[in-house]
């Protein structure tokens, strides 16, 4: 992940990201660019404007101030519907429905990824045998895992994930790298946030950094 | 990679929304149960005369339709927005106004239809003409989709607030002006034997209206009311 | 294409240029309203002949008539600046809309109010299902739906675009609305009731009828400077041209 060559073509660029909430500027100017296989690291504190980086990426922001660019052209939010996860806070499952219904759903409105299937990415997130248990049922750790196998299943170039170690124990860390791993070796990019330390398999990521 | 088809998707919001309704299906007997509650009430406060309750049962059945909606429409889009479904949604590859169409068509099936099924027991409760009643459900098959989609955009618009429950009547009320009149007119005409048609053809056009342009307002709406 | 008009409109939508401008017309704009109010009242009041039908009691159309004008001319006025906000989110445009729709809620509830007071000696009732009045009373709720949904929302700019949404399906709903009670009160024939026969004014009837027209327009004006005034000044309290106020209100 770490030896990206120069010529490695670059997917999102952005210069002079800014947002502001009534006004009061939350981040910005920001500069960053994230290139084809490349993982980086969203860091800052708490309030630094983390969770509102990734939702204007995702395109559930209105970009007040600033310039982004996808594989050199302007970036429009309509294009990348379906080609950029975003795995935020809520994780976007329905407690009532089971893991495997929950992916069902989003197999069904973003399109699946060659050569996978609901059954088998429950089973490699970890979650064989609970698949039909009401997602309310399974414990906080169990439920980012079921939101994850979405990351293995659907197909996306960019993926924006945020805090995605939150709430999962030491296994759990080792899956989500293991997952962006493969990522990064298909030629997909990743932005993560995360306030705790992170060690990616592949070494140091690159860093963008927050600051109000 | 197999790209999601819109038809799928469709299906899949569907599927999805009712299987949520069956799961908590008690929910679903919720309005109708306060229907059936309003409409026992009326005559205890207007008298139990028959010509009375005749003249007037038409107009209740349908503003008890659209009280019960409405305490319904509430929860349309609020348990989506907490658990973040409706991001996941918005950021799908699909048209958002079919999919939010889904949810309205499905919310409509779980609400809507269960009350228009009971309609013609509360409207005989109450004495209304059994040649007038299929009127009465024509009507309320037009008014009630009509009730929903408008419903919808308003729900949508108050998304992203903190409070919503009084206010969205306060802003239903004049959208579901012209859709009462209407409904209850055309009962009322039937009632005194006059024709009937026009005001239900003026429904269906507003209905054919409300189809094509709600999901698409329902839509702005909501990016409206979660840009925040 | 005269090219200082869109130049001109950019830089006066720029809060401080709007702040500045609105603080130099208020003035005026309220001396020609109560002026001109002073002029119509005495002129319809005083001057005008009473009705040879009505009497005394038509005067109360001085104050019901221009009213019932502004709560649809400033329907018309939210619903554009509305729509103006959301296509090219232009704040003064947002407060423009937010601060028109208390107005025009007053001016709609003083013409339901006046209008009940002239129904009663005309026919002899406070409230009656005409169809103007019953579109009136659903134009008031159209503004309180907006204003109660602008304040529902924790942040401010956000509240105003909703409630600028709402505005424009309001004005679509306004003519369909007028449309259905118009249908409704054909087929209940019995509660019909004209307000305005086919009757025509007096030129001594009309000029202070004309002449309030023009003061409530101004009074819609100083009144809506001054809450768009209040207005930038909160929303904009963080910005630079705010605290040089401040300090010089400090000053005196």
């Amino acid at each position: 992940m770490t030896n990206l060559s120069a010529t490695t073509p670059i997917l999102l660029e952005a210069r002079g990201l800014a947002f502001y909430r009534q006004d009061e500027p939350v981040f910005g100017p920001l500069d960053f660019s994230v290139r084809e296989g490349e993982v980086a690291l969203v860091e800052g504190d708490n309030g630094s404007g983390k969770t509102t980086l990734l939702r204007i990426l995702a395109g559930l922001l209105h970009l007040d101030e600033g310039e982004l660019s996808w594989r050199g052209r302007p970036w429009r939010r309509i294009e990348h519907l379906g080609d950029t996860l975003f795995l935020g806070h809520h994780l976007g499952l329905k407690g009532d429905l089971s893991a495997r219904e929950n992916l069902a759903v989003a197999a069904g409105t973003y399109g699946m990824r060659d050569g996978r299937d609901v059954a088998s990415a429950l089973s490699s997130i970890g979650l064989a045998g609970y698949e039909d248990e009401p997602v309310r049922r399974l414990s906080a750790g169990q439920k980012k895992r079921a939101a994850l196998a979405r990351l293995l299943l659907l197909p996306a170039t960019l993926w924006l994930l945020d805090e995605p170690y939150a709430n999962l124990d030491r296994t759990g860390i080792e899956l989500v790298n293991r997952l962006l791993a493969e990522h990064s070796a298909e030629g997909g990019a990743a932005l993560v946030t995360s306030h705790g330390a992170v060690s990616f398999l592949g070494g140091e990521p690159t860093r963008v950094r927050m600051h109000a | 990679m197999s790209h999601a088809t819109l038809a799928s998707a469709c299906a899949a919001t569907l599927r999805r929304d009712l299987t949520l309704a069956w799961r908590r299906r008690g929910d679903i007997t919720m309005p109708v149960l306060y229907a059936l509650i309003v409409v026992t009430l009326f005559p205890f406060a207007l008298g139990p005369e028959d010509a009375l309750l005749q003249r007037i049962a038409g107009g209740v059945v349908l503003l008890t339709m659209l009280l019960a909606m409405l305490l319904a429409l509430d929860a349309m889009f609020r348990s989506d927005i907490e658990d973040g479904s409706l991001e996941q949604l918005m950021l799908s590859p699909q048209p958002l106004a079919m999919m939010l169409a889904m949810k309205i068509l499905a919310h409509w099936i779980t609400t809507a239809l269960p009350l228009i099924v009971v309609a013609p027991l509360l409207a005989g409760m109450l004495h209304l003409p059994a040649p007038v009643m299929p009127v009465l459900v024509y009507a309320l098959l037009l008014a009630t989709p009509l009730l929903s989609l408008l419903g919808a955009v308003l729900v949508a618009l108050t998304a992203g607030s903190r409070r919503s429950g009084m206010l969205l009547a306060l802003m239903l009320l004049p959208l579901c002006v012209p859709v009462v009149i209407f409904a209850a007119g055309a009962v009322a005409a039937a009632q005194q034997g006059l024709p009937w048609l026009a005001p239900i053809a003026w429904l269906g056009a507003a209905l054919v209206m409300a189809l094509v342009l709600a999901p698409l307002a329902c839509a702005a709406a909501l990016r409206i009311a979660l840009d925040a | 294409m005269a090219n200082w008009i869109p130049l001109w409109v950019h830089k006066l939508s720029s809060p401080p240029n709007f702040y500045r401008f609105a603080g130099v017309l208020r003035p005026w704009a309220l001396a020609l309203a109560l002026l001109l109010g002073a002029v119509a009242l005495y002129g319809g009041l005083v001057l005008a002949p009473a009705d040879y039908q009505q009497g005394d009691a038509y005067r109360i159309i001085f104050i019901h008539v221009p009213s019932a004008w502004m709560s649809l001319f400033i329907y018309g006025v939210m619903a554009v600046a509305a729509f103006i906000s959301l296509v090219w989110r232009i704040k003064l445009a947002e407060v423009v809309a937010m601060e028109s729709a208390p107005i025009g809620a007053a001016f709609t509830f003083i013409t339901l109010v006046t209008g009940s007071l002239w129904g009663k000696p005309m026919w002899g009732t406070w409230w009656t299902w005409d169809a103007r009045l019953t579109s009136e009373l659903v134009l008031l709720f159209l503004y309180l739906g907006v204003i109660g949904l602008y304040h529902s929302f924790e942040d401010r700019r956000q509240g105003a675009r909703a409630a600028a949404f709402l505005a424009i399906i309001g004005i679509i709903n306004v003519p369909i609305v007028h449309f259905s009670v118009n249908w409704w009160n054909t087929l209940h024939q019995g509660s019909t009731v004209r307000i305005l026969g086919p009757s025509k004014m007096s030129g001594d009837m009309l000029w202070p009828l004309l002449t309030m027209m023009a003061a409530t327009k101004f009074y819609y004006i100083a009144s809506l400077f001054g809450r768009v005034r209040t207005d930038l000044l909160s929303l904009e309290s963080g910005k630079d041209w705010v605290r040089q106020i401040a300090e010089k209100e400090g000053l005196r």
